[in-house]
């Protein structure tokens, strides 16, 4: 991990070196810019993906900064999708309120559970996380009057944002909006990680008894960054609910929080930019094959999680952050 | 009164057979602290088995439940050996993913071999149908499950009280560091744990066929029950698991069949609320 701070370095020092932005972050914002020009065709895709990779970035704060393991992550991704699609057929269609609505749902339920989350540890964590995710799940299914149950959440309409951009066919309103709100949130979620919060985090998820003993709290700590974590997802939901005009029960289901950790551990869990890697590889890689069966998709990704597990712990980016290091110690 | 009892003993057979899935898992968790979610997949490997060797090659049920045992056992001890065993040092984040991974190649396997839809097999006629006791109708294959369920429980106990195997598990789940260092090896003991767990749960997925189906969704649909078992019931414990079996059967029957409309919800509700209130489990030590 990128927990290695040279002594002659002060703590304010390293964090402000930490947030300093590298040509290689400013390209890959500027490349995200390409498939307007380059895929048009797509645009409906790079929609998805920008939305999944603002989940995976939601998750990566609470799985890859602090620690915490959460297999119902899509309960607050869900909630957040019928919080913005219910708001937009009974209150008004204006998105961006709409998605704050989304955002502070999920938030306040997230704050709710995080009590919960905040007091246990290894199997009982994930127990609680993977049962309050199955809770929400049920509750969508039941509650079929508010949600559709099964049959999706039907009669989302629209304004346009800022009563201008028509949300089109094609995706190009669809996609400048998710983008805007990925990179808004990641540019907030880059300041929060380099702070000293965020630092207290990474302590938290090496040694999280050792925190308290020099005087961090680590259940205040998981308790805020666990609220914040699940408004991220509900702001993500809201997205999909939003361009997609539609909710299903899949947005909340156990496949999506799987889904999620899948990527997340495939671009490199405790990096920033892990969560949109393997949100895009993810991503493309099932368009690709989504003619197969649905089932046997699951083989790639199995051989994927156990070689990712055996071979290259981090991800693909803890693997990139290796070999620089090893290039940088001995450059030959 | 007819109805409840009814329902208090079909719970109790479903209970019975989250039990025997779900046992191994409680054991091995204890000993190792290993998270193992592909637990189930091996219960599906025994379910396949028993398909396999009775509508293929045409073997009578009872030949075809030991070799799903057998199957399961084989086959999570050499994963076990190649791959577990590297894991046991990494964090749970780690085990997750790993068995995780390997449940997720065995639901494609399962469905590229065998197709998406259930597998049907022929259970011999005499554990078909259901007798009349006082006025309640019992299914005698659930009868059957009551039975075999109460016969594992019993000799399980029995090997962990009384044999030196057992004595040496049990060192191995209340402090493994110690057990290491009065001589006992650790390792071995939790490989042949490992595949009597992982035999039990093929046991329990090639008798779970005639009661809930089979098809390559089980690893992941009764996973979450024997995980809920497992925590609720503590790690380690065969008792606390065999409560939390019958606890979670009943009330998953029972709710089902009293208030429909609430679907699994009342089992989810159950075990937040049970961990809340002992998050080591009803019978956990730790």
């Amino acid at each position: 991990m990128n927990s290695v701070v040279a002594s002659a370095v002060t703590p304010h020092g390293y964090l402000q070196a930490q947030a300093r932005w590298s040509p290689l972050e400013i390209a890959f914002w500027l490349a995200a810019f390409l498939p307007f020009v380059l895929f048009p065709t797509y645009l409906s895709l790079a929609n998805q993906i920008a939305i999944t990779a603002l989940f995976a970035l939601s998750l990566d704060l609470i799985l890859g900064y602090a620690g915490i393991v959460s297999l119902g992550h899509a309960a607050f991704f869900g909630i957040g999708a019928y919080a913005a699609g219910i708001f937009s057929k009974y209150v008004w269609g204006e998105p961006i309120t709409g998605l704050v609505f989304a955002g502070l749902c999920a938030g306040l339920v997230g704050f709710a559970t995080s009590f919960i989350v905040a007091r246990f540890k290894h199997l009982t964590l994930i127990m609680m996380t993977l049962g309050i995710g199955f809770l929400v799940h049920e509750i969508a299914n039941a509650a079929h009057w508010l949600t559709g149950g099964s049959d999706g959440l039907q009669g989302v309409r629209l304004w346009p944002i800022f009563n201008y951009f028509n949300f089109d066919l094609w995706g190009y309103t669809a996609y400048s909006y998710a983008l805007a709100v990925l990179f808004i949130v990641f540019v907030l979620s880059r300041r929060l990680i380099n702070s000293p919060f965020g630092l207290a985090l990474r302590g938290i998820r090496e040694n999280s008894t050792r925190m308290p003993a020099i005087g961090a709290d680590s259940r205040a700590h998981i308790r805020k960054i666990y609220t914040i974590s699940t408004a991220i997802a509900g702001l993500a939901g809201g997205l999909l609910a939003q361009t997609t005009e539609t909710v299903s029960l899949g947005s909340i289901d156990f496949q999506r929080s799987a889904d999620v950790v899948v990527m997340l551990v495939l671009g490199g869990a405790g990096h920033l930019y892990g969560g949109i890697l393997g949100a895009i590889i993810f991503m493309v890689a099932r368009d690709q094959f989504s003619g197969i069966n649905p089932q046997f998709w699951y083989f790639p990704m199995g051989v994927l999680l156990v070689a990712v597990v055996m071979f290259l712990p981090g991800g693909i980016l803890g693997g990139l952050a290796r070999l620089t290091a090893r290039f940088r110690k001995n450059p030959s | 009164m007819g109805p409840l009892i009814g329902v208090l003993f079909d719970g109790f057979a479903y209970g019975m057979l989250l039990f025997l899935l779900s046992v191994g898992l409680s054991v091995t968790l204890g000993m190792m602290n290993f998270v193992n979610l592909a637990h189930c997949a091996f219960a599906m490997l025994g379910g396949y088995v028993t398909v396999t060797l009775m509508n293929v090659l045409g073997w009578p049920f009872f030949a075809a439940i030991p070799m799903a045992f057998v199957a399961a056992a084989a086959v999570s001890v050499v994963l076990e050996r190649v791959l577990y065993r590297r894991l046991y040092q990494a964090g749970e984040l780690d085990h997750v993913l790993l068995t995780i991974g390997l449940a997720f190649i065995s639901v494609a396997m399962a469905a590229y071999i065998f197709g998406t839809l259930q597998q049907p097999i022929q259970t011999p006629s005499f554990l078909r149908g259901s007798i009349y006791v006082a006025g309640i109708t019992i299914g005698i294959y659930r009868a059957f499950l009551v039975i075999i369920g109460l016969l594992v429980a019993a000799l399980l106990v029995l090997t962990l009280e009384y044999t030196r195997f057992g004595a040496k598990v049990r060192a191995a789940v209340d402090n493994q560091r110690m057990a290491r260092g009065l001589g006992i090896n650790v390792d071995a003991t939790f490989a042949i744990t490992f595949a009597l767990g992982s035999g039990l749960a093929g046991l329990g997925g090639a008798l779970a066929i005639e009661i809930v189906g089979l098809d390559p969704s089980f690893a992941f649909l009764y996973l979450v029950y024997v995980l809920i078992v497992v925590s609720v019931g503590g790690l380690g414990s065969i008792w606390g698991s065999f409560v939390a079996a019958a606890l979670i059967g009943i009330s998953d029957v029972a709710g089902k069949y009293y208030v429909p409309e609430l679907g699994a919800f009342l089992i989810y509700l159950v075990m937040i609320v049970l961990l809340m209130w002992r998050p080591q489990g009803l019978f956990g030590k730790r």
